[in-house]
């Protein structure tokens, strides 16, 4: 009789997978850190875990087209002279010229303004163009301070002071010499070309102390007019929500790990921060404690993409969202229609995040005049608009399904959990349960 | 994060006016620490003696009657002086032990702030001119005073997390900064014998220092060990019986200027902290360096 | 000349005053008595006006000025003249850290001693020190002038770009990517203007040496990842 060994089916390792051989080859070879754009791709708790209740005996619902549900929202309302007044709780985020090109500054500022919402600058100095363009436009005052002036810091409607980012909590950003063309250049006061090392600290202050005083400098200089935001990444958030409060906050917002960035590091976005669906209520709770919330107003971002994502972000205690990647993608970010393009790149259409190449065929994350050319400022501009729009539908619809004639009255005890971690992050209780885990017994 | 104000005097004539001086110098600091404040004021020491300084959060229960029934408990006479909350209670030296088994007896409430020969050392929650007040610091005397205005970063806003810290005779150190190991440092020092109050940064940089001189190093020595072993931002102030020290992590972000005439040293964590006190415009003014331990000892 | 005493008047209103002047006003001439070691003293001005505060002043006194000349008769705490766009800002005694930190165009005199971050992230800012700088002065500085009479601290000019440093002292430590620069006959003349401007005029260029980027942390290279 022989005897022979059956073949087994090749198996690859699920600790060393066909990505990870990919990276340690990629960083033998190459010898740098690899650098991308955009948040955290891994799969965390998200708001897809959550789910509604709806009205239906115990609570009644609003008629859909016939009785209001408002979406307006004040922020800005503790000190500021001129409040920003929106009329929806969705605002776009800050996003730098110089990462973006300005044709998708203006298509950002277009879609904002038709949707009544406003738009924010970023780590690049304030264009003429986006001013022009955006309605409302919250300046962003960074560690860099790239392009800071005094006379665009009047001509904002609000200031957000940037401590953090959800990407890349106590770090800073990167600009590589592709993309710093002579334009990005002069706005920077840096050579054209050489790789830009944001700093990861403010250069004049450290510490909420600090930023107390540094907050009343930029009142002084503004005549405290403007609302003064604080952005903090998803690190500690109750810790940093009451120190932003103390050091003077009249907005605070809190950028979770999927929140995007224009480039940094891998391991710093996929490794560093807290799931924004975590965030939310301690921060909330940090608001409550000192007999904020709704004073201070909150706005939470990273990976907020439709509006039953803002619904659960407003029910858990936020009073506005922002969106940054979601906004990209209306404008035409990775879309599927360029996918020979993105073949040329060796990626797909979705999988795209080399952002700091300049090489977008979109045109949106570029400083390349022929490829920014691509993208129509007007048409990108409405389909930002469509998207907002839409947005504001899907939660006004859920909100009044929970019988809420604002968006506002969103509450917890709307919500359910599908899984115990998503649950536990949220406070909530697990669908079919009265099991909040960790406070409260199953 | 906060605000620090330190007075080390060397004339013996303004001695007098230390509270003076001192709840001026805190006064300008009281918006970079909000939440509570606290000082410790060295003097009047006498051979033989020691101070205890209690704090109670039922002063008018607890401190009444404490001292005849803390003499029947030792068989030995003391004396109790109280200020709001806190209270100082002499005793000889050779009794502070019995005298603290005693007062955990009596009045398990109450907390021991500080003990030694020399120092007093109060805190409460609240805006640090109140405290000052309340405390009628003004009225004070003694050869140094260490006080701090507190913004909480991450350890709750009650009185124990107030500053200053004592951890050892004698001893306090106050912080402007945020360490970023002083967990690990904790467990370790817990495993070696040190005990804590609270779950306060500043309060294992106290015991930590407390520790280096347990195993026989002066306070400059500590100071310069804690560059090794602290990790994140710091500017600490501390005072001992006799000395003032100063040291700023190497970093040097938090603010600290220091001033010396013939007649004092005085630390602010900004200038104006300083410019109230007699012949500023003459003294020596400047920013301690990175990672450099400053140290006067009478 | 109109005179503003903090001890009375609130600085909301002191910075109100001089925010309402515009080019051509005829109140020229400010001056603050009593700032106490306030913050935020004559901030945002943009006149061509000339501000003197009388006394120590705390964070950020005259920043992101523009057209104004500020002089304060007493040390500076930190971040004097952040940001400051043109004009001219002028501290008698010492400034603390940050001094000039961001600035874009104007020109800072510090008389007495600067402390650390001096010129911090400078891009285009004229700064003058008559005493010593302290630790990290210079650092990632883009574009403008440094000037020091006396001393430099440890890791000057760390990470710098195109800003120029001139010492006429000690330097502790250079930080990384900086380097020691020929003075070359642009560079005596750049300097003997900006010593004049400064109302400098008891030292001579030959005293001072030149400092700048090696540029070799331009563009990433793993080799260099030490220096990072």
């Amino acid at each position: 009789m022989t005897y022979h060994n059956p073949p087994t089916t090749p198996r690859k390792s699920s600790v060393f997978d066909d990505y990870t051989l990919s990276e340690i080859r990629r960083a033998a070879e190459t010898g740098i850190y690899d650098i991308r754009g955009a948040g955290a791709k891994r799969k965390v708790p998200h708001f897809d875990d959550l789910l509604f209740l709806g009205a239906s005996m115990s609570r009644y619902p609003l008629e859909g087209y016939r009785e209001r549900c408002s979406t307006e929202v004040v922020l800005g309302t503790r000190y500021a002279k001129t409040p920003i007044r929106l009329k929806i709780p969705i605002t776009i985020a800050g996003m730098s010229f110089g990462s973006l090109s300005a044709q998708a500054k203006e298509a950002l500022g277009r879609g904002a303004n038709m949707a009544g919402t406003s738009t924010t600058t970023g780590d690049g100095g304030m264009t003429p163009e986006e001013r022009g363009h955006s309605k409302t436009l919250v300046y962003q005052y960074l560690p860099s301070r790239y392009g800071m002036n005094p006379d665009d810091l009047r001509k904002a409607d609000a200031i957000e002071i940037v401590v953090g980012q959800g990407a890349k909590p106590g770090g800073g950003g990167m600009l590589l010499g592709q993309k710093i063309s002579d334009r990005v250049a002069e706005m920077r006061t840096l050579p054209k070309g050489i790789d830009q090392r944001s700093a990861c600290r403010h250069p004049d202050w450290t510490g909420p102390d600090d930023l107390e005083i540094k907050i009343l400098e930029l009142r002084e200089i503004t005549d405290w007019e403007k609302p003064i935001y604080i952005k903090i990444g998803g690190s500690r958030p109750y810790y940093d929500v009451a120190l932003a409060v103390k050091a003077g906050a009249d907005v605070v917002v809190v950028d979770g790990m999927q929140g995007g960035t224009a480039a940094t590091q891998e391991v710093f976005i996929e490794h560093v921060g807290q799931p924004t669906l975590a965030c939310i209520r301690p921060a909330v709770q940090a608001l409550q404690d000192l007999g904020m919330h709704r004073k201070v107003q909150l706005i939470v971002s990273g990976g907020i993409r439709n509006g039953a994502d803002a619904a659960k972000a407003l029910a858990l205690g936020a009073d506005a969202v922002s969106i940054g990647t979601a906004a990209l993608v209306a404008l035409g970010d990775n879309d599927p229609a360029l996918e020979a393009e993105y073949r040329k790149l060796n990626t797909t259409a979705g999988a795209y995040d080399d952002w700091h190449e300049g090489r977008d065929p979109a045109g949106i994350t570029t400083q390349d005049g022929a490829l920014a050319e691509r993208l129509d400022p007007v048409r990108a501009g409405r389909r930002l608009a469509n998207y907002l729009k839409v947005m504001t539908l899907e939660l006004q619809t859920i909100a009044r399904a929970a019988g809420h004639n604002h968006v506002h009255n969103l509450e917890p005890e709307d919500l359910c959990a599908l899984t115990i971690e998503a649950a536990a992050m949220a406070r909530v209780p697990l669908a079919g349960t009265s099991w909040i885990p960790g406070t409260s017994k199953f | 994060m906060c605000g620090i104000v330190g007075l080390f005097l060397k004339d013996k004539a303004l001695e007098a006016d230390l509270g003076a001086l001192t709840a001026g110098m805190l006064a300008t600091m009281c918006e970079r620490g909000p939440d509570s404040a606290g000082f410790a004021v060295y003097g009047a020491a006498k051979d033989g003696k020691a101070k205890i300084t209690l704090q109670s959060p039922n002063p008018d229960a607890d401190f009444d009657g404490l001292a005849k029934k803390v003499e029947k408990a030792v068989d030995s006479s003391v004396k109790l002086d109280v200020r709001a909350t806190h209270a100082v209670l002499s005793c000889k030296a050779s009794e502070a032990d019995a005298v603290r088994a005693a007062l955990g007896e009596i009045v398990p409430s109450v907390r021991v702030m500080g003990t030694g020969n020399a120092i007093e050392i109060y805190k409460e929650v609240g805006y640090p001119t109140d405290v000052a007040k309340r405390f009628d610091l003004k009225r004070m005397s003694g050869t140094h005073a260490i006080g701090h205005t507190r913004m909480a970063t991450e350890s709750a806003v009650t009185t124990l997390g107030a500053h200053p810290f004592s951890t050892g005779p004698d001893q306090c150190l106050v912080h402007n900064g945020s360490l970023s190991n002083h967990n690990n440092l904790r467990r370790s020092l817990i495993h070696d014998g040190m005990s804590f109050e609270t779950d306060n940064d500043s309060e294992v940089a106290a015991a930590y220092l407390t520790w280096r001189m347990k195993q026989g190093l002066d306070l400059g020595q500590a100071l310069e060990k804690s560059l090794e072993d602290l990790d994140g931002f710091f500017t600490f102030v501390v005072g001992t019986k006799t000395g003032f020290g100063v040291v700023r992590d190497p970093i040097a972000c938090k603010p600290a200027v220091l001033a010396e005439t013939d007649d004092y040293v005085a630390f602010g964590s900004e200038y104006r902290a300083l410019a109230g006190l007699p012949g500023i415009d003459n003294a020596k003014v400047w920013e301690p360096e990175p990672a450099t331990v400053y140290f006067w000892e009478r | 000349m109109a005179t503003i005493d903090l001890a009375i008047t609130p600085l909301r209103a002191l910075n109100e005053n001089l925010h309402a002047l515009s080019n051509g006003t005829n109140d020229t001439e400010w001056d603050v008595l009593n700032p106490e070691g306030r913050h935020a003293v004559a901030v945002g001005l943009d006149a061509p006006v000339t501000v003197h505060v009388h006394g120590p002043v705390g964070y950020y006194c005259a920043g992101m000025n523009k057209q104004a000349s500020v002089i304060v008769h007493g040390s500076a705490g930190p971040g004097t003249a952040e940001n400051m766009m043109s004009g001219r800002v002028v501290v008698k005694g010492d400034a603390s850290q940050y001094a000039g930190a961001t600035g874009r165009g104007g020109l800072l005199v510090i008389e007495g001693n600067a402390s650390s971050r001096c010129g911090i992230s400078m891009k285009g800012i004229d700064i003058l020190v008559r005493g010593n700088i302290g630790h990290m002065s210079a650092f990632m500085a883009q574009s403008g002038n440094l000037v020091v009479l006396g001393d430099a601290g440890d890791a000057l000019g760390d990470s710098i770009y195109e800003a120029r440093l001139f010492v006429r002292g000690t330097v502790k430590s250079l930080g990384a990517d900086c380097i020691e620069k020929e003075m070359r006959p642009e560079h005596h003349a750049l300097l003997a203007d900006l010593l004049e401007k400064a109302g400098v005029t008891d030292v001579e260029t030959r005293a001072f040496r030149r400092y700048g980027s090696a540029r070799k942390l331009y563009n990433f290279d793993i080799d260099n990842a030490d220096a990072y």
